[in-house]
């Protein structure tokens, strides 16, 4: 309605060369300030797993059965030990699993978007370069997966998977065949964006003219057109990310990801939720706010770089 | 001479925004007899629209009206609020709005658009409502009224849905209509019929129109008076022929000058220097000054005088100057 | 309008063709049906039995064929697990999901609209404000976490709710329903809960974004400017427009619910076909796997058609578009 124009207070050139608009707006919002030093703080601790954890949770020797169940912060009865988030059945350290949980549950969310995004990276090149017949399969394909929520086809994968693997490698296949199952569940939105700006930018004059000098389609796709999809590409990465490690956690909560020799957040919350009736409560509850907050920061954190950089995404 | 329908007293309208106070409507008065039509010129961003917002009340948040009255057949309007404020839109203030194609709720037939606004205004049984919504279609000039009212927006051309829109307005029968550039959206052949309509409508009714248009040629042909704008204030107010052809305001003579309609047969049109200031810039003393050929010391600092009918915001009109 | 649903029958037919090509191929050609079936102690001859008992000695297409003939009679094969066939467990299970859907969609489906109708007119409301900052939290927030929470609130610590299982449930000629008992009813809240919130919490959000543009529109100004009533602006003229977007999303929603149920009912041992479903996989049962991967697209794919079709009363111009295009 308003038909005067806005006023724009102008920037100087130094600021603008300064802050190229992503650092600037990152500075301005304060959620993602947070967030970003959450995530970060979780990714660090994650990496650096082996040297933080009190104790190493999966080395048998370090364990002792008489420390089982000892609330957070109190002496155990037996051994009078001290747990920052106590210990659960087998009497590991909470603290302990919950970064090594988390190191699987990051790695499994990280590498299965880093899969999922090569493939639908190329797919989507492809399709959108090659057009015809190619095209047409793989978006067809697309579309009908895309009728199905992503966790029942990551489900199905995973099963899938599983019964082609043969038993005895099954549990040590299993991180293997989850990243597999989320990657695949979840190229279709890559590939759509990247065959949509493929189609704009393959008849741009730069494409035609590399074409002309008789550069193969593989380099123009990879040095003309990649490029120009890399924000949109990011975006979508970092919410894939958090439906990811959600996605890997709710599997692994159901008792269809990672196995018990290998718990990640999910699992350690499937192990928990068995202990919740009869009170010890913490087995439960650190590593389900581990996981949530892992889950919310990346999320806003993406929410925030689909707003700094494209806000006409979606 | 009778009452005026609606009386604009000092209205002003402000927008806070991040670096300050604008004021895209700033003092402005004028009145509109019943069976006039007011024609209200200017450019884009003149403040135009914003002052017919401000009268049926449908100031986007957080513009306001920061000073002065509107009163409507004697009743003061501009302080009313909510359902009150409400009671009066389509009863006593038609409007009527730019584009006919988005004006219409696509999903509704048009004669429920009809019938839903008459029985909101007016006693009426929904019978009654549905005949006179059909005469309603009639009277606008529309084709096999009785048939069409059940059809959808989607059936209509562009000059047949500005007809209904017009229906729409004038159902329940208002004492003062807006009518905030009807035309331009239309083809340039719909646009005299829609204007001729409009006229004879609300002449046979003795409703008062408030036309806002940036297109010379619709003042000339529609209005009775008209009120030209420049950043938000009143620059001239008259009649139409005077204003036409006798501008006292120095913008209002450019605007002539640089219209095809008034200077035909001229070889080259005239142009203003310069462009109107930003609402948050508005220069001290006459808003016009750095454009104005005559300007002095007195317009660059001392306030120009508000305007009535006849005159121009300006020290120093001009005389008798003829535009062709 | 005829040619319009032919079409889109044909489309859907395809997606389901395609889908049971998956799953028949998960059948055949996953793990060794044969392997499956027989224990470690068999003869060549046994196999040999087998193999042409169960058609797996003909060719790929004429075993497809014969598949999907099986399929379209509600014949899937016998569970490895259960060594029952099973359409008669999926049966049995059935109406404990469809019972659980039911409710959590028109849940998720009222509360929805009803809160994203209303975080939109009131869009700069304290509530309304409040609403959507939880809302964000809530897309955040893994729906078997959510389930737990709820079990340890009114289960462990106030003990007003069961927190697993149907409660008891009557027969009705084939079809167990919790709806008509006390201990059912009460065993439905919890994990209807769980499992409608996400879905609410999309729908509300996907209303309150679509109807903030529809209030936007010119036909809403005018509306205004008409002086209709707030309630017949905003009912009448502004969410029937809304609707027409969010309706595709709702429909994907409710299917969705049938997928998400596998969530909810591991989390609270509900006994219906996503235990089942969890179960099979665990257990690489593979008929059982394929079998639902089936229904649910029919499903899937029915709401789709359904929804298509819902356009053509809620949208005049679609009606006009499609049924004098083509």
């Amino acid at each position: 309605m308003s038909d005067f124009p806005i006023p724009v207070k102008p920037k100087s050139r130094l600021r603008i060369a300064l802050d190229s608009d992503l650092f600037y707006t990152f500075r301005r919002s304060p959620v993602a300030m947070v967030s970003a030093a959450v995530v970060l703080v979780l990714v660090l601790s994650a990496i650096f797993a082996p040297l933080i954890a009190p104790t190493n949770p999966f080395n048998p020797a370090s364990l002792n059965l008489m420390n089982g169940f000892t609330p957070p912060m109190t002496p155990n009865a037996f051994t009078g030990e001290s747990f920052f988030m106590g210990t659960d059945d087998q009497g590991r350290d909470v603290f302990s699993t919950i970064l090594y949980g988390m190191r699987i549950s990051l790695f499994v969310g990280v590498a299965a978007v880093f899969f999922a995004m090569v493939l639908g990276i190329t797919l989507g090149l492809i399709s959108g370069y090659v057009g015809g017949w190619t095209e047409t399969i793989i978006m067809r394909t697309a579309d009908v997966q895309l009728t199905f929520p992503s966790i029942l086809v990551a489900m199905l994968i995973f099963g899938i998977a599983k019964g082609v693997t043969p038993v005895e490698y099954r549990d040590q296949m299993a991180i293997w065949v989850l990243i597999l199952a989320i990657g695949l569940s979840d190229w279709v939105q890559f590939a759509r964006v990247v065959r949509g700006a493929t189609l704009v930018e393959k008849n741009k004059e730069y494409v035609q003219a590399a074409r002309l000098i008789g550069r193969t389609p593989g380099a123009i796709m990879l040095r003309h057109i990649l490029p120009n999809v890399l924000s949109p590409v990011l975006v979508i990465a970092t919410i894939s990310l958090a439906l990811a490690i959600i996605a890997e956690a709710t599997l692994s909560f159901l008792g269809v990801g990672a196995p018990p020799t290998q718990p990640s957040l999910g699992t350690l919350i499937r192990i928990g939720q068995g202990f919740l009736f009869s009170g010890e409560w913490w087995i439960l509850l650190f590593p389900a706010i581990t996981l949530l907050a892992l889950a919310l920061s990346v999320n806003l954190l993406g929410d925030w770089l689909r707003d700094a950089l494209n806000p006409r995404l979606r | 001479m009778a009452d005026p329908v609606l009386s604009i007293r000092d209205l002003s309208v402000e927008i806070p925004t991040r670096h300050g106070i604008v004021r895209p409507v700033d003092g402005v008065s004028y009145d509109i007899q019943a069976g006039e039509i007011l024609g209200i010129v200017g450019e884009s961003g003149a403040g135009k629209s914003m002052a017919g917002n401000a009268v049926i009340g449908l100031l986007n948040p957080p513009a306001h009206i920061s000073k002065g009255e509107i009163w409507l057949n004697g009743q003061r309007i501009d302080h009313l609020k909510g359902d009150a404020m409400r009671r009066l839109r389509g009863k006593e203030i038609g409007m009527v709005f730019q584009d006919p194609l988005t004006s219409l709720n696509p999903l509704l037939r048009i004669g429920d658009q009809l019938i839903e606004t008459m029985l909101t205004h007016l006693p009426i049984s929904r019978t009654e409502a549905e005949k006179r919504a059909v005469a309603a279609l009639e009277e606008v000039g529309i084709p096999g009224a009785a048939a069409r009212v059940n059809s959808y927006p989607h059936e209509f051309s562009g000059g047949m849905r500005q007809r209904v829109v017009i229906a729409l307005a004038l159902c329940a029968e208002p004492s003062l209509v807006i009518a905030d550039e009807p035309t331009t959206a239309l083809d340039v052949s719909v646009q005299a019929q829609i204007i001729a309509l409009l006229r004879r409508l609300c002449r046979d009714r003795g409703t008062a129109v408030m036309l806002i248009t940036h297109d010379m040629g619709v003042i000339a042909e529609a209005t009775d008076r008209v009120a030209v704008m420049y950043a938000g204030r009143l620059a001239e107010l008259g009649p139409v022929r005077d204003v036409l052809t006798h501008p006292q305001h120095p913008y209002t003579h450019g605007l002539m000058a640089s219209t095809p309609l008034a200077s035909q047969g001229k070889s080259r049109l005239h142009q203003i220097p310069g462009a109107m200031p930003r609402l948050d810039a508005v220069p001290d003393g006459c808003a016009f000054n750095p454009r104005c050929p005559h300007a002095t010391d007195k317009c660059r600092q001392a306030p120009v005088p508000r305007v009535s009918n006849g005159q121009a915001a300006c020290w120093y009109p001009l005389v008798d100057e003829k535009v062709i | 309008m005829l040619a319009y649903t032919i079409r889109r029958v044909g489309q859907s037919a395809l997606v389901l063709l395609i889908v049971g090509l998956v799953a028949f191929a998960m059948f055949r050609f996953v793990g060794d049906p044969i392997d499956n079936m027989l224990g470690q102690e068999r003869t060549a001859e046994d196999i040999e039995r087998l193999r042409a008992q169960l058609g797996l000695d003909q060719p790929f297409v004429v075993q497809y064929y014969k598949f999907l003939e099986g399929a379209v009679q509600g014949n899937f094969g016998v569970s490895y697990r259960q060594g029952r066939p099973v359409a008669e467990i999926l049966l049995e299970r059935a109406p404990a999901t469809l019972e659980l859907a039911a409710v959590s969609g028109i849940l998720a489906i009222l509360f929805g609209i009803a809160l994203g109708v209303f975080t939109a007119i009131r869009r700069d409301g304290v509530l309304a404000n409040a609403i959507m900052s939880v809302s964000l939290i809530g897309v955040s927030l893994p729906t078997f976490l959510i389930g737990i929470l709820l079990i340890y609130l009114f289960s462990v610590e106030l003990g007003w709710l069961p927190s697993f299982g149907r409660g008891e449930t009557v027969d009705l000629g084939g079809w167990s329903t919790g709806f008509l008992t006390e201990s059912g009813l009460k065993a439905l809240i919890l994990p209807s809960i769980t499992l409608g919130l996400y879905q609410m919490t999309l729908i509300m959000r996907l209303v309150r974004s679509e109807m903030l543009e529809v209030l936007r529109q010119d036909y809403i100004r005018f509306a205004r400017a008409r002086g209709l009533r707030d309630r017949a602006v905003n009912f009448r003229h502004a969410l029937k427009n809304t609707m027409v977007p969010v309706i595709t999303v709702i429909g994907l929603q409710l299917g969705a619910i049938i997928a998400f149920a596998i969530i909810t009912e591991t989390v609270f041992q509900w006994p219906g076909v996503g235990l089942l479903f969890i179960n099979a996989i665990q257990f690489v049962d593979i008929p059982v796997m394929a079998a639902y991967l089936m229904l649910i697209s029919v499903m899937f794919v029915g709401i789709n058609l359904l929804v298509d079709i819902l356009y053509f009363f809620i949208d005049p111009r679609l009606r006009a578009e499609r049924s004098g295009g083509h």
